[in-house]
């Protein structure tokens, strides 16, 4: 199977049904994305493919073949954090830092797609991330902060 | 290991189903069926796996002849985003965005929403208000079943061993108005408690149906001929559905709720 991640083309062996989590982590070592509940309700394990919020932990790695994938390691551009992550960090949007990968992949989807950073806007966009330490109000401030340095 | 085919074409995933598979099982945008193979749930029963997410034939929404026709791999966000279902049925964009959240609603597909039959399933109560119909169809030829004749039992449905939901109808009436709530526990990413869908001909000739109150997503007839006569509607809901208690909420809360939330659409 092909995948083209992060930009990179990558191919291997898997068995059609194996999660495009597990390929992630497994087969390409790339563990950024992680699994919370391994049934689409967290967003721990959110990436891009083709440019669409999944949930990966839901993708049978063989409707993904031939896809583009972007994970949270693709969201830093040349070893340098990206423009959301370090609002992240400026903001303290990250806690015990279990959904804080889904929660960037999440963010910069909904910054790609232009809407205006409202607070309802943004928290319908990450509606699908959960943070176990309820920690939301930083994580809305982050998304905002990084939309208005964008514009 | 669970052998899969993914079809690339509507004859391809016909070619399958003439061999009739044991324990054939059809995946689409694997919000359902992918949550039960990471489970590990019934994976014995699975003996071979039908993709279906890129047959080409079963996408696309078009507003021809007088009636909606929406592909069974329609996504939610396609739903969502459509200009013929925001002109025409505006009330099934709305569920659609109430439906998980992004990354459910870039998957799921309305015919999963169909075939998976849960008596939650968001948009069922509002296809059976709408008389929607379900074009079924496999190597045997295509047939036409009513949304309120494919619901046979819990989960159960009307398709055959060797057949797919290829699109679903619905019939565009003039001056007719669809409405419905979802009621959850949170605003995205919950399951409902209770849903019910309206729609309105004439101020007395209305087509009901409610989700998470009987084994089926159910069209209320006993509430619609109420509606029809004056009569008590929701002592003639209570008719119609048998709600159970469950992790989500009680019989008695679904049965009040309900009637509450039918009453207010009928307004």
């Amino acid at each position: 199977m092909k995948l083209t991640v992060n930009g990179v083309p990558r191919s291997f062996e898997a068995p059609p049904l194996k999660r495009l989590l597990d390929v992630l982590r497994e087969d390409l070592g790339l563990t950024g994305t992680k699994e919370g509940c391994g049934e689409g309700e967290c967003g721990a394990c959110s990436v891009l493919i083709d440019g669409e919020l999944v949930n990966s932990c839901l993708v049978a790695v063989c409707q993904a073949d031939g896809c583009s994938v972007l994970t949270v390691e693709g969201v830093a551009r040349n070893g340098d954090l990206a423009p959301v992550q370090k609002c992240f960090l400026d903001r303290g949007g990250a806690q015990c830092g279990i959904c804080t990968p889904g929660m960037i992949v999440a963010a910069h989807r909904f910054l790609e797609c232009g809407l205006p950073a409202t607070n309802e806007n943004v928290r319908e966009a990450i509606a699908g991330n959960l943070c176990r330490c309820t920690g939301y109000a930083k994580i809305v401030e982050a998304i905002q902060l990084a939309a208005g340095q964008r514009s | 290991m669970i052998p899969v085919t993914s079809a690339r074409s509507l004859s391809e995933a016909y070619a399958i189903l003439h061999q009739r598979p044991r324990g054939l099982r059809v995946l689409a945008g694997g919000t359902d069926l992918m949550v039960a193979v990471n489970a590990r749930a019934g994976l014995d029963r699975i003996g071979h796996v039908l993709d279906i997410w890129k047959v080409p034939e079963l996408r696309g929404i078009s507003g021809a002849g007088g009636s909606l026709r929406i592909g069974a791999l329609t996504t939610y966000t396609e739903l969502m985003r459509s200009r013929e279902i925001a002109t025409h049925l505006p009330a099934l964009a709305l569920v659609s965005r109430e439906v998980g959240a992004w990354a459910i609603q870039n998957r799921g597909t309305i015919g999963g929403n169909v075939c998976n039959a849960s008596p939650a399933g968001d948009t069922l109560p509002l296809l059976l208000a709408a008389e929607a119909t379900f074009l079924l169809g496999g190597p045997r030829g295509e047939r036409t079943v009513a949304a309120h004749e494919f619901f046979v039992g819990y989960r159960k449905t009307a398709l055959g061993a060797d057949e797919l939901l290829l699109r679903v109808d619905i019939p565009l009436i003039e001056k007719s108005h669809l409405v419905y709530r979802k009621v959850g526990t949170r605003k995205a990413q919950s399951i409902s408690r209770t849903i019910v869908a309206v729609r309105k001909l004439a101020p007395r000739d209305v087509r009901i149906a409610a989700g998470c109150v009987a084994p089926i997503p159910l069209r209320c007839r006993n509430a619609e001929k109420a509606v029809a006569a004056g009569g008590d509607v929701r002592a003639a809901l209570e008719q119609d559905i048998t709600p159970i208690d469950d992790v989500r909420a009680t019989a008695v809360y679904r049965s009040r709720v309900t009637g509450n939330v039918l009453l207010r659409l009928l307004g």
